[in-house]
């Protein structure tokens, strides 16, 4: 195990931010702390790079009790949001920063900066200064930093929550790739699922200070533990008392066994697929079908329908009111 | 299905009269401009210019005669040298001050934040006669810096004291704590974080402050009065040496040390601008 | 800590202890010297001085505040350094210059003369120069507030039919009227605190051109102490009020 967190508690005030979590990272993986604002992760996050102490519990990187340890003995790398480079600094010598506080001889020194460099792709940079650069190469200078020093781990707060969209996106695949070169352990936070989905080896998924489920990308999008892991992973819509992905739902024109009757509110074609709204007994419930079977079905509003969800659909009950 | 009709209200009466801003600017920046010149020119620029014209009325050389006059010379000296002391004094202490008010927590310490103006608020006249009390012959602690060139100092370290403190304080306000954890994640110690994180970044307040600093000690008058006793040769400093000249009726005199004051206190602030210039270009 | 030992030497103790000497014979005596006819006097024109110095100032702020920000013309940077020259005079060299302008033998002055109006060594010196060294404040507290709300509010106001002068009134000056008001303090505060000008300029006729300040200094070289120092601490206390004007305005300042 590269990072191992036992019972770890911490609150502000009254506010208790983390309680009683309890997390194995495998070493050489890239996981995900999944879940929304507020909800922990980045104080979990920062306990684990010795930013915040713990009130309770453990911390062990790489096999060393590490709960007392300070930032600088932890040997972790760490990321922020918002970059936090060393405005009077080049970006030169913002990556070799940590290597000139070990003494590493210059020439050492020079040379892994230039691989650094290289590997985010920043060469030319080397001589400005981080008000020069956009944000996704801030951000990309603040990686070679944090990997300069070849930390044990590689700890990452919303790495790309200040960025343009676009910029996002590109970044995020080239996070996943720098990743399968490096194989350095990786830890990154984010709210946002899509990005966990995409991204993550593993996902700890994190509301209210508590861990509600761990597991891969898959196993946390076909078999939620619990009604928020499946709110928050993917599309819902409530059906029969229980949660279900909108696409198991079926629809038919003529009354099949165990369906239940409905009419239709409205059809919206979203690119591919297909949105139908409808209306039950029960409540409004939206399916999701391709266009071909929406032509097949040849569906109105106004039109009445008969749904029912799918045999193998994978449901989840719901609490009243949720 | 037909689209909905939207109804666009057409307001009724005379449309607003398009209206020309940018003549309406001009126009109103002419009479503007025309009238701020005149006040500063009544109140400062004339008066000033005077005092330049004075100086060298009788001659460039009457000018260099007045201000290498053995008295005007120490004055000066004097001045230049205890203002560099103080700038560096404050450079030292004002940065230690607003550190300390800005991360530590003690009690009284929005009391504290708020004396620090008292300098800035209280007549300096007022001030000299506050450090005379106790600094001065009859002090209650036995100190006496009565005409003396100390005492001078610590008067311009009151006026001054300021300056550094609140040109440093609202950088490390708005400092970005996280360059801070940065550093720490990679490695440094806290003397370390400070030195080459926190400090680098405090210079260019530091150095205003300085400067500020130094062209507000140059000029001083009131504090010094008091407690130096106004020795020529020992504790006379510039603006008192200029009062002098004025008082013995040598205007010349006066205004040629004035223009020396003038044109070392502009040379600081010109210089502080041009930094600052040049620091925010480089972003 | 050093910190806090160093702001004890300089500025805590010597404060305190003229507090402390001033009243240490109980208030009575402190009341009989501010009472004098002498010492009113002084208070009078300094309050004077400082009303008028600080309406000037604040009337002439504004509009260069508003010139200086939202205006553009030949010559700006030069009129935003001319603002800011008083902070680089000395008060000795203020009160000079303003002597060799309307002084008796001065240009200005002399026409003055001739007319029989007297500028130096009478009240109108006095507030010339205390508008000398107060000129920049109002300005500087103002312009920068003036920067930061931007010209969208005016011009919505624009759009909505406003004159120049009504967006003026309901607009623009509603948005900075803190930093008005604590360029006001400040100006107020400086104004009645000048010493070095006034003391070159006013002639020091006790009982007609000496202002507070100048009433301390005299009462001390005349080795009036108690008078001295009742005044001091009327000044002193003075500050201290302004500061905490400055205080409650500044965190608002900043909203």
């Amino acid at each position: 195990m590269a990072i191992s967190v036992r019972h770890v508690s911490k609150s502000f005030g009254t506010f208790a931010a983390v309680h009683d979590v309890s997390v194995d990272i495998p070493s050489g993986t890239l996981t995900a702390l999944l879940g929304p604002s507020g909800g922990g992760k980045s104080t979990l996050l920062r306990i684990i790079a010795g930013l915040e102490t713990p009130d309770a519990g453990t911390v062990e990187i790489a096999g060393t009790d590490s709960t007392a340890l300070p930032p600088q003995r932890r040997n972790v790398g760490f990321v922020f949001q918002h970059y936090a480079a060393f405005k009077h600094m080049t970006v030169a010598r913002n990556v070799a920063f940590g290597l000139e506080i070990r003494k590493r001889p210059k020439a050492e020194t020079r040379r892994r900066v230039q691989e650094l460099l290289e590997l985010v792709h920043l060469e030319q940079f080397a001589d400005r200064y981080p008000a020069q650069l956009s944000g996704g190469q801030r951000q990309r200078m603040a990686l070679a930093r944090a990997l300069a020093v070849e930390p044990e781990v590689l700890l990452l707060d919303e790495p790309f929550g200040a960025l343009d969209a676009q910029v996002r996106k590109e970044l995020r695949t080239w996070l996943r790739r720098l990743h399968d070169e490096v194989h350095v352990t990786t830890v990154f936070v984010t709210h946002d699922q899509e990005e966990a989905m995409e991204v993550a080896d593993e996902i700890v998924v994190i509301n209210n200070g508590m861990v509600e489920q761990i597991g891969t990308p898959d196993e946390l999008y076909e078999k939620p533990a619990n009604d928020f892991v499946m709110s928050f992973l993917g599309p819902v819509t409530r059906f029969n008392g229980t949660l279900v992905r909108p696409h198991d739902l079926e629809l038919f024109t003529t009354p099949e066994p165990d369906t239940a009757r409905g009419r239709v509110l409205r059809v919206v074609r979203l690119g591919f697929e297909v949105r139908v709204d409808v209306t039950t007994v029960g409540g409004e419930v939206w399916a999701q079908v391709t266009r071909g079977e929406a032509e097949k079905l040849g569906l109105e509003a106004g039109d009445e329908v008969f749904v029912r969800a799918a045999r193998d659909a994978f449901v989840v009950r719901t609490a009243v009111g949720v | 299905m037909t689209a909905p009709v939207v109804d666009v209200a057409v307001p009724e009466g005379p449309l607003h009269p398009q209206r020309s801003v940018a003549a309406g600017r001009v126009r109103g920046t002419g009479l503007s401009l025309g009238l701020a010149t005149l006040y500063l020119s009544l109140i400062v620029l004339i008066p000033l210019g005077a005092v330049v014209w004075r100086s060298r009325l009788r001659g460039l050389g009457a000018f260099w005669h007045a201000v290498r006059a053995p008295e005007a010379w120490a004055a000066l000296r004097l001045t230049v040298v205890a203002a560099m002391v103080v700038a560096m004094v404050n450079v030292v202490m004002g940065t230690l001050i607003a550190w300390v008010l800005v991360r530590d927590g003690f009690p009284g310490k929005r009391v504290v934040d708020t004396l620090i103006d008292l300098p800035f608020a209280l007549p300096t006249i007022v001030a000299g006669l506050v450090l005379l009390a106790l600094y001065g012959p009859n002090s209650p602690v036995g100190i006496d810096l009565a005409y003396k060139r100390v005492g001078v100092v610590v008067a311009l370290l009151f006026v001054t004291l300021p300056f550094v403190v609140r040109t440093v304080q609202p950088v490390l306000l708005e400092f970005d704590r996280e360059m801070e954890e940065a550093a720490a994640s990679l490695g440094a110690g806290r003397a370390t974080i400070f030195r080459r994180i926190v400090l680098p970044n405090l210079y260019p307040a530091i150095t205003a402050g300085a400067a500020l600093s130094f062209a507000r000690a140059i000029s001083e008058f009131g504090s010094t009065v008091l407690i130096s006793g106004n020795l020529p040769f020992k504790t006379q400093v510039a603006a008192v040496h200029i009062y002098g000249r004025i008082e013995s009726d040598d205007p010349t005199g006066a205004a040629a040390v004035s223009v020396v004051l003038l044109v070392v206190a502009l040379l600081v602030l010109v210089s502080l601008d041009l930094a600052q210039r040049w620091a925010a270009r480089r972003g | 800590m050093l910190a806090l030992a160093y702001l004890a030497l300089l500025l805590v103790l010597p404060v305190g202890l003229v507090l402390w000497r001033t009243v240490e014979h109980g208030a009575g005596p402190v009341w009989h010297a501010l009472t004098q006819p002498n010492a009113i006097h002084a208070f009078r024109l300094t309050v004077t001085v400082a009303v008028v110095a600080v309406v000037c100032n604040t009337i002439f702020g504004v509009g260069l505040a508003v010139l200086l920000v939202r205006h553009n013309f030949p010559g700006k940077r030069v009129l935003n350094a001319v603002v800011d020259l008083p902070l680089a005079v000395s008060p000795v060299v203020v009160g000079l210059a303003l002597i060799l302008v309307y002084g008796p033998s001065g240009g200005v002055g002399r026409w003055l003369g001739d007319h029989g109006m007297r500028v130096i060594f009478a009240v109108p010196g006095m507030v010339l120069a205390t508008i000398f060294v107060s000129l920049p404040l109002v300005v500087r507290e103002v312009a920068p507030v003036l920067e930061e709300i931007g010209t969208e509010q005016e011009q919505a106001a624009w759009t909505l039919g406003a004159s120049s002068v009504q967006t003026f009134r309901r607009v623009t000056l509603p948005a900075i009227r803190w930093a008005v008001a604590y360029g006001v303090v400040l100006t107020l505060a400086r104004a009645l605190g000048e010493y070095g000008a006034v003391a070159v300029v006013s002639g020091r006729v006790v009982g007609k051109t000496q202002t507070a300040t100048l009433f301390v200094e005299e009462r001390f070289q005349n080795f009036d102490q108690s008078a001295a120092y009742a005044m001091a601490f009327a000044l002193a206390v003075l500050a201290v009020v302004v500061l905490l004007a400055l205080n409650l305005l500044r965190p608002s300042e900043e909203t």
